[in-house]
């Protein structure tokens, strides 16, 4: 049983109908949340801006708000991954329309939810910072449900077929049996995959607590705030005590939060517990009393729960076989088929109406133009990014007493948000007339690239003793051994690390093609910067547009050349373990 | 008489609809009464739909047609009185060995009190006396296994029925806990066990009634009344003449069922489902009876033990040998052919000539791909296009396997080539 690594790719491969026909329908929501935001942008008061204060004293507080917003945004998406989980695991239609739906919402760019939701949010608050306090935690919350959703419908449409048998030989309840095997069997992955999002999610929540929309910042209390404030008033201690402050943070969450809950997960996963994840601070809770008694309490609450008398089902008596598929009826059939096709023409035309109406052609072919450009420098993030940290990951992960101080390592440095470097790179751009357009490919890379060094290093520790032997034997030496043994061992993981990494520097793309420090900014062109200057300055349309289009990069990069390349990998280079 | 009959299996047939494809049989017409206090055990290859067959008599699988009844009353869906054991155990893995056995009496609503005695006392039963608060992760195979008969005798089963329950042990732990079960039998209130199982000497050891199951599709093709007395040992003069008993029935059945009529005109079609088993694997076992033919007859279990196989690896192993006519296979004896000489004393070269005229004699699907290699313009075609062919007689994973096989014998036979990569057929060996 192998652990998911770092970012788990989709694993559905060609678009359908239904694929269309949710890329249609998320357009048409994106063009009316833009339309309606230009709409709205008169009324558009958020109260007093209130300057940040800067006192160092402040900090751990303005730490505590980051972390605030961060858990009741997993809070949510914990809610929201079961229910719709669940849902399209165990609904057919609800799987066509909700899936399709989720792989398109999964690659619009995290901070382009920002720049659409802010507007509607503050209208449903005017004139306090609740609209944008929502707006924050609904980024987040967009950073890590899609990916924990698609991990809880997998887990449910991938249950052990005797584990659903033994359900019905004893016939529990459905109550029962979504408690003691569905939600059960869906947690190690669920728990990974929101870890995962979780520590990507830092770098937008500090990108989104300082965000200016329409000519106006607004900053909520927060050490994202704190930072951009640090930035104008071109404050570089300050800006050194966050940095600092967030690494705390960071650390903390990682030994704290992070790692216990991966170990409590392991109590889920069937199989041998080899490379079992430890954790100091489980282990301390576990021994300590209190704890002892808490879980008396709950193993005799949850079972009140779990076995309530009224939820248990009366043994049936059954007319036709219970194991046989029912179709549905014919109207039920109409009425959905119908609904498809109001969904899928008012899509259309709604998408018509607010972005192809309000902008020419042209500008169409701009971005689209744009996004070239971007992608561009993401894929010479990632090329740099391989030749860096490729040879370092396998030369660390080959050994294990390394990896072991390494892997972690690597783990903290993703989660750190790299936006808080920002400013350090900006100085020396300035200071040396460095050129925009070529040196934001580093800004991209800053964040990113931990995920080629995490994976690499993952694959290179699990390459069978006997290869190494059979390669030391065989006195493989230089070339031939990186050609023939290293890299097509390594080659699975290293492909799932670009695809995650390609992802982030999409996203990262927004804040680091548009930078500044003081009141200096700097824009390469590209897609991200389209983006941002266009939310500056409250341009709606073009928001939609831009978002659309990077959505439609994203897609179409994965579908044509990342899913293919996954793919090859898997066949050709997976090295099979038992 | 009626009054005791346990279960009533009448007529039932299971087929799995495909589209635009005919449908695939998997059990047809299916008859079978059980009475109480017996044992029955259903004895057949993998595959051959016995498992699907016990899952329908549970009430875990609608039949397509037919009727299964307990106890005079149909089974429409699970039944309270009858517990499974499974092949896989199936066995939470984030529940304890206590909570997994508590998890039955969970659903019939059975105070946490009350059932967590019930539960002390069927671990205790069955001898696992302090591991109630392991998971099962941390027990053997065994063990694990010994959890799984716990779960199901805690509901004071009617009716126990086993899916392959030893078959994922080792030769002596699956031994120690067969007789375990039987001891188990004698002295608990259950009036049946009805089990699934691949391993002739296990039916004998432990069935009152063997019925012996054939494949393509599934039906009983003979039955077995077993009188010995427990316990039995797998020794005993009555076990062994039994064990053969049943390979002389099941490779008599070999010759008139299975390959059918194909066999007796020397002709199988383009349907013929070519037994799962590797070229290098049925010319190792015919130099095995090439070697033991210079001593005298060669009987199955003789064979069987001296190969180390079961029913599931021997059967396509002979049957591949019969139908490329390397060997006879009838009442229990296997016998080579002059074919199966003259390829054994071939040198290697020789062999792999012999050997690809034998597969284009009798093989119609290796015919099939050499002629349509050989149309094509460069001589490569794409797998693609024959397993679209063969999906017109099987299902998907069952052409898929089909392919495969047929390709290791190409390939041994040099009849053909295959690239991994490219999934392409081609005759030139491209190096």
């Amino acid at each position: 049983m192998n652990r998911p690594i770092y970012g788990t790719p989709a694993n559905r491969l060609l678009p359908n109908l239904w694929d269309i026909l949710a890329l249609l329908f998320i357009t048409a929501i994106i063009s009316a949340a833009c339309f309606a935001g230009s709409h709205m942008s008169a009324p558009y008061k958020v109260g007093q801006v209130v300057p940040l204060s800067m006192k160092s004293s402040l900090l751990p507080e303005y730490a505590l708000l980051t972390i605030a917003r961060m858990f009741i945004a997993l809070f949510f998406s914990f809610l929201f991954a079961f229910i719709v989980g669940t849902l399209a695991a165990k609904n057919k239609r609800a799987e066509k329309l909700l899936i399709p739906l989720i792989d398109i919402l999964q690659s619009i760019p995290i901070l382009g939810y920002m720049s659409i939701s802010v507007t509607g949010f503050i209208a449903l608050f005017p004139g306090s910072l609740w609209g944008p306090e929502c707006a924050v935690i609904f980024v987040v919350f967009a950073s890590q449900v899609w990916n924990m959703t698609l991990s809880v419908y997998q887990s449910m449409r991938t249950l052990p077929f005797d584990l659903i048998e033994l359900t019905q030989i004893y016939r529990l309840s459905l109550w029962q049996r979504f408690w003691k095997l569905e939600v059960p069997h869906a947690i190690p992955g669920l728990l990974w995959n929101a870890m995962i999002s979780m520590s990507a999610g830092w770098f937008f929540i500090v990108a989104s607590e300082a965000i200016s929309i329409n000519h106006q910042s607004i900053f909520l209390p927060g050490i994202g705030a704190y930072i951009a404030t640090a930035i104008e008033q071109k404050n570089l201690g300050a800006i050194g005590l966050a940095i600092l402050t967030m690494l705390v943070v960071i650390v903390f969450y990682d030994q704290l939060f992070f790692r216990p809950l991966l170990a409590w997960s392991e109590k889920f996963r069937g199989g041998d517990a080899e490379d079992a994840q430890e954790s100091w601070f489980l282990n301390l809770l576990q021994r300590t009393d209190w704890v002892k008694h808490l879980a008396l309490k709950y193993a005799v609450f949850s079972n009140r729960i779990v076995n309530a008398k009224f939820l248990l089902k009366k043994a049936p008596a059954y007319k036709v076989h219970v194991m046989m598929e029912q179709p549905y009826s014919l109207i039920n059939n109409i009425l959905w088929f119908g609904l498809i096709m109001i969904l899928l023409i008012s899509s259309a035309l709604m998408t018509w109406k607010f972005i192809f109406h309000a902008l020419p052609f042209s500008a169409v072919v701009e971005t689209i133009f744009l996004g070239g450009v971007t992608e561009l420098r993401v894929l010479a993030a990632i090329i740099l990014s391989s030749l860096i940290w490729v040879p370092i990951g396998i030369y660390v992960g080959m050994r294990p007493s390394l990896a072991k101080v390494f892997q972690p390592l690597s783990q903290i440095l993703a989660a750190f948000p790299a936006n808080l470097f920002f400013p350090v790179f900006v100085m020396c751009l300035l200071e040396f007339h460095l050129s925009m357009n070529i040196f934001s490919v580093f800004l991209m890379m800053l964040g990113t690239q931990w995920y080629v060094l995490f994976n690499v290093i993952a694959g290179a520790t699990m390459i069978p003793k006997e290869l190494k032997f059979a390669a030391k034997n065989l006195q493989l030496k230089g070339w031939v051994k990186w050609k023939r043994f290293y890299l097509p061992a390594i080659f699975p993981f290293y492909v799932t690390g670009a695809i995650t990494a390609a992802g982030g520097a999409w996203n990262a793309s927004i804040v680091s093609e548009y930078v500044s420090w003081g009141h200096t900014t700097l824009i390469a062109t590209g897609l991200g910067g389209y983006i941002t200057q266009n939310t500056i300055e409250g341009h709606f349309p073009e928001i939609g547009l831009g978002v659309v289009v990077m959505s439609a990069w994203v897609v179409g990069i994965n579908l044509f050349f990342w899913r293919k390349l996954y793919n090859y990998a898997e066949q050709r280079f997976r090295i099979e373990r038992d | 008489m009626n009054e005791n009959v346990l279960i009533d299996v009448q007529h039932i047939t299971k087929q799995f609809i495909r589209p635009g494809a005919q449908p695939l049989a998997v059990i047809e017409n299916v008859c079978f009464k059980m009475f109480e206090g017996e044992i029955v055990a259903l004895l057949g290859k993998t595959g051959s739909g016995k498992s699907t067959l016990l899952r329908i008599i549970s009430g875990l699988t609608a039949p397509t047609s037919g009727k299964v009844t307990y106890r005079n009353k149909p089974v429409l869906g699970p039944v309270p009185g009858i517990s499974m054991v499974f092949q896989s155990f199936a066995l939470m893995p984030w529940l304890t060995v206590l909570e997994n056995v508590e998890l039955g009496m969970e659903a019939l609503g059975i105070s946490r009190a009350l059932r967590r005695e019930r539960a002390l006392h069927a671990i205790d039963i069955i001898g696992m006396d302090g591991f109630e608060s392991a998971y099962p992760k941390e027990l053997s195979g065994g063990m694990r296994q010994r959890v799984g008969v716990a779960r199901a005798l805690v509901m004071k089963p009617d009716l126990l029925v086993m899916d392959e329950p030893f078959s994922s042990l080792d030769v002596l732990t699956a031994e120690t806990l067969r007789s375990d079960v039987l001891e188990l039998w004698r002295e608990s209130h259950m009036k049946g066990i009805l089990f699934v199982t691949h391993n002739i000497e296990e039916a004998v050891l432990m069935a009152d009634r063997i019925f012996i199951f054939g494949s393509n599709p599934g039906s009983i093709v003979g039955e077995l009344a077993i009188n010995l007395k427990h316990p039995r040992e797998g020794q005993d003069q009555g076990v062994q003449d039994l064990i053969y008993e049943v390979y002389r029935l099941m490779t008599s059945v070999q010759s008139e069922g299975g390959a059918k009529a194909h066999l007796k005109k020397n002709r199988i079609g383009m349907d013929y489902q070519l037994p799962d088993t590797q070229a290098g694997q049925f010319i190792g076992l015919l130099e095995e009876i090439g070697e033991r033919q210079d001593k005298g007859t060669v009987d199955l279990p003789g064979l069987a033990d001296s190969v180390r196989l079961d029913v599931n690896d021997l059967f396509p192993v002979l049957e591949a040998l019969s139908v490329l006519g390397l060997a006879k296979i009838s009442e229990g004896l296997v016998t080579m052919t002059p074919k199966g000489h003259l390829l054994l004393e071939a040198d290697i070269t020789e062999k792999k000539i012999i050997f690809a005229e034998i597969l284009l004699d009798s093989i119609p699907l290796a015919k099939h791909i050499v002629e349509t290699l050989n149309q094509a313009e460069d001589n490569s075609v794409s797998e693609e296009v024959f397993l679209e062919v063969l999906e017109d007689y099987f299902s998907k994973q069952e052409a898929d396997r089909v392919l495969t096989t047929m390709i290791d014998w190409g390939r041994y036979a040099e009849l053909f080539a295959y690239d991994y990569n490219t999934g392409m057929l081609s005759l030139e060996d491209v190096n």
